[in-house]
């Protein structure tokens, strides 16, 4: 099977197969990290820009590392977005860097469609690294590639996703990520996270994190931001944790071998306790490192090889 | 002027048959069976096949003059117009400076009649500077020439103002143009909260936040008796509210827009921003419910809300790209489905876009009764063209429909009695 997209701009655009493609070759590269000299000459003479809107640190850097174990060069971009607002436009922003001849460009930011918008205007190759509350591919990818090692499979697996789902691009992603793999995803939160419509792509809704986490094998738990608490949407972080937080009772409801995952970064204590967070049902860091390998693969099958 | 052989659609006679029309000194002159006016001396226009309407009335748009030139004037608004079959407009405060003083209305009046293309009249803003603290001249406004009060654009948050602004206009004779919208309630909303705005993950705008402005409008009407017209009604609850209260004997009218009888939510997808428009485009159950709204009468109007916006508005993400479309060159092919569909009897559409808006605004137009002024429309119901934003007589290119196939265009508009565009 061929990767045929010169973009990566959300799940929603992928077949089950092209998926799959992505996790075998993601699987294949993660040698690469293991070895003592971690680089491989694959994409040498390939530039690849990161442009960041929104402040990141491991998603930065994992594309990063990523592209340099393929020997690609790499530059890095961040706008704060303060200045944005002043400067030149997303789209003026784009074409001179385009303008150097880079063969992709990854970028983050706090628009929704950011990054398909600019798919539709430039040559190069785009990469999602994360679209306001829309999408996070690259991410979603990665927690496949861990449950997949985890559990040998990606079909037929109950996957719970709890907390504020509305704000959540990880978790749009990860709907329709495991959904398309034949998973049932359940999600639970406080009704004002929970937006509306979400039984409309298949999930199971509920308030209860228990409902949510009984006979799950993946136990997905979201970061919760913070300011949403002035925003109305929930009450207290004491109430939150109490309701939303997951803790080591929760584990005697799901699957013996249930894995916990979270995206990271962590609010120990509010939406994840420290013993669940470290504990042996956790594959949290295994993340971080699939989070290079799918990066690598999707580098790889974008501007590698003979297609560009 | 003498135009022979259409056949003249004039619901305010209840009419529906072949005349020959003759025009002069710019009004209607004589309608009478066709052959029964001698042609000689005079200038005969042939209009076997088409129809022949009074003048269409678009009764919400935006010109950006004064202010923002740069998207459209006066002149090429107005030219957009009678290019669409449009002889008159009702153009909404929202300029810069906000036409919340006579000399606005005034401005606006003669750069209309400098250009000559249809008639403008001002819709005068109800708050000073649409600020919503603190009544604007209404009674000067009136003078001016300004057909109604409004803030379009933004609502009367301020239910208090909202009230002493229906008791105020009443005084005047003058409608209360409601942009229904709680402002609080849509937050940043981006386009309807539904199925779509979830997967492209962009800020929803939930029915009610139209509905329960709405509500309180026609409450407040009821308190006051003042006239209160409903602009752009894009939802299934609205249309029910504004039934029921019309059922209920209030003196309310309302409006929607082609738009929200032709596209849903879906249109959205690929974050096309020339679907942003607020109130935003809808759900299909509310889109059917727009178009019974429009069968059964609770919806009175159509008007285009064209809202003309540049590239360096529109050619952005989703998020920081403006709302609005344009729609006076593409308003009356998208209406004439509602024919060809069987929704609506060709009369009863006419009403919709000239008598009923006139009546509203207690325009002079929308009949060609004799004694009438000389505005109408001639049409080709069955003229089928293709959408091409590149031959657009507006300076904006920000419509959702370029390179949609529609059936029936104006061919030929006069307004008082001088033809302001033609395709012969």
């Amino acid at each position: 099977m061929e990767f045929r997209h010169k973009d990566l701009v959300a799940i929603a655009d992928l077949s089950a197969g092209e998926i799959h493609l992505i996790l075998s070759t993601a699987a294949s590269l993660k040698e690469i990290s293991r070895r003592p000299i971690k680089k491989v000459p694959t994409l040498r003479g390939k530039t690849v820009v990161t442009l960041f809107y929104e402040p990141s640190t491991r998603t930065r850097m994992s594309f990063e590392i990523a592209a340099k174990r393929l020997s690609a060069d790499t530059l890095n971009l961040t706008v704060a977005a303060s200045s944005a607002v002043k400067g030149e436009t997303l789209a003026d922003t784009a074409h001179n860097l385009e303008a150097m001849q880079p063969d992709l460009l990854v970028i983050r930011h706090y628009a929704s469609g950011a990054p398909s918008y600019l798919a539709g205007k430039l040559r190069c190759g785009v990469v999602n690294a994360g679209d306001g509350l829309h999408e996070h591919p690259t991410q979603a990818l990665l927690d496949l590639l861990t449950v997949q090692e985890a559990k040998g499979r990606l079909d037929g697996l109950k996957v719970a996703i709890i907390g504020d789902i509305a704000h959540s691009r990880v978790a749009r992603s990860d709907i329709l990520a495991f959904s398309k793999m034949g998973s049932q995803v359940t999600v639970a939160g406080p009704a004002t996270m929970l937006p509306p419509f979400l039984s409309d792509l298949g999930v199971q809704v509920t308030y209860s994190l228990e409902e949510a986490v009984a006979g799950a094998d993946v136990i997905m738990m979201l970061r919760l931001q913070l300011e949403r608490m002035g925003q109305g949407f929930i009450s207290t972080l004491r109430e939150y944790s109490q309701h939303f937080g997951l803790a080591r009772r929760h584990l005697e409801l799901a699957k013996e071998d249930a894995i916990i995952m979270h995206p990271g970064p962590l609010n120990r204590g509010v939406e994840i306790s420290p013993e669940v967070a470290d504990g042996a049902h956790s594959v949290i860091l295994e993340q971080v490192t699939n989070g290079v390998a799918v990066r690598m693969a999707v580098l790889y099958l974008l501007i590698g090889g003979e297609k560009t | 002027m003498l135009i022979k052989g259409a056949l003249v659609v004039d619901p305010a006679q209840a009419l529906e048959a072949p005349m020959d029309l003759l025009l002069a000194d710019g009004k209607i002159a004589l309608l009478s069976p066709p052959g029964t006016i001698p042609g000689e001396g005079r200038r005969v226009v042939e209009a076997r096949g088409l129809v022949l309407t009074p003048g269409l009335i678009d009764m919400h748009v935006h010109l950006r003059e004064p202010g923002e030139e740069y998207k459209e004037t006066i002149e090429t608004g107005t030219r957009a117009a009678a290019q669409g079959g449009f002889t008159a407009v009702a153009a909404m405060p929202n300029t810069s400076p906000v036409n919340d003083t006579a000399s606005v209305s005034r401005y606006i009046r003669e750069q209309a009649a400098a250009a000559g293309l249809a008639r403008v009249y001002p819709v005068a803003a109800i708050s000073m500077g649409s600020k919503g603290e603190s009544l604007s001249e209404f009674g000067d406004q009136k003078e001016a020439g300004a057909v109604a009060v409004s803030d379009d654009g933004k609502p009367v948050m301020n239910s208090m103002l909202m009230r002493r602004a229906l008791e105020y206009a009443r005084t005047f004779a003058l409608p209360v143009i409601s942009h229904s919208e709680d402002l609080e309630l849509r937050g940043r909303g981006m386009m309807h909260e539904g199925r779509v705005s979830l997967i492209l993950g962009l800020k929803g705008i939930p029915a009610a936040v139209e509905e329960v402005m709405v509500f309180r409008d026609l409450a407040l009407a009821g308190l006051t008796g003042a006239r209160l017209h409903i602009a752009h009604v894009s939802t299934a609850g609205a249309v029910e509210l504004i039934r029921r209260a019309k059922a209920a004997g209030l003196k309310v009218s309302a409006e929607t827009a082609p738009h929200y009888f032709s596209l849903t939510d879906a249109a959205v997808i690929g974050y096309d921003t020339n679907a942003k428009v607020n109130p935003p485009l809808r759900g299909a159950a509310d889109l059917a419910a727009i178009t019974e709204g429009l069968r059964d009468g609770a919806l009175d109007a159509i008007a285009s809300d064209h809202a003309p916006h540049s590239t360096l508005e529109k050619d952005l993400e989703f998020e920081a790209a403006a709302f609005g479309l344009i729609g006076l060159e593409t308003s009356l092919g998208l209406s004439l489905k509602l024919v060809h569909e069987g929704v609506l009897s060709l009369s009863q559409l006419i009403a919709k876009m000239s008598l009923n808006p006139a009546r509203i605004l207690g325009l002079a137009g929308g009949t060609l009764a004799v004694g009438a002024p000389a505005d109408l429309t001639l049409i080709d119901l069955n003229r089928e063209w293709t959408v091409d934003v590149g031959k657009f007589a507006s300076k904006s290119r920000n419509c959702p429909f370029h390179g949609w196939t529609l059936k029936g265009r104006a061919v030929m508009t006069v307004v008082g009695g001088k033809i302001v565009s033609s395709e012969q």
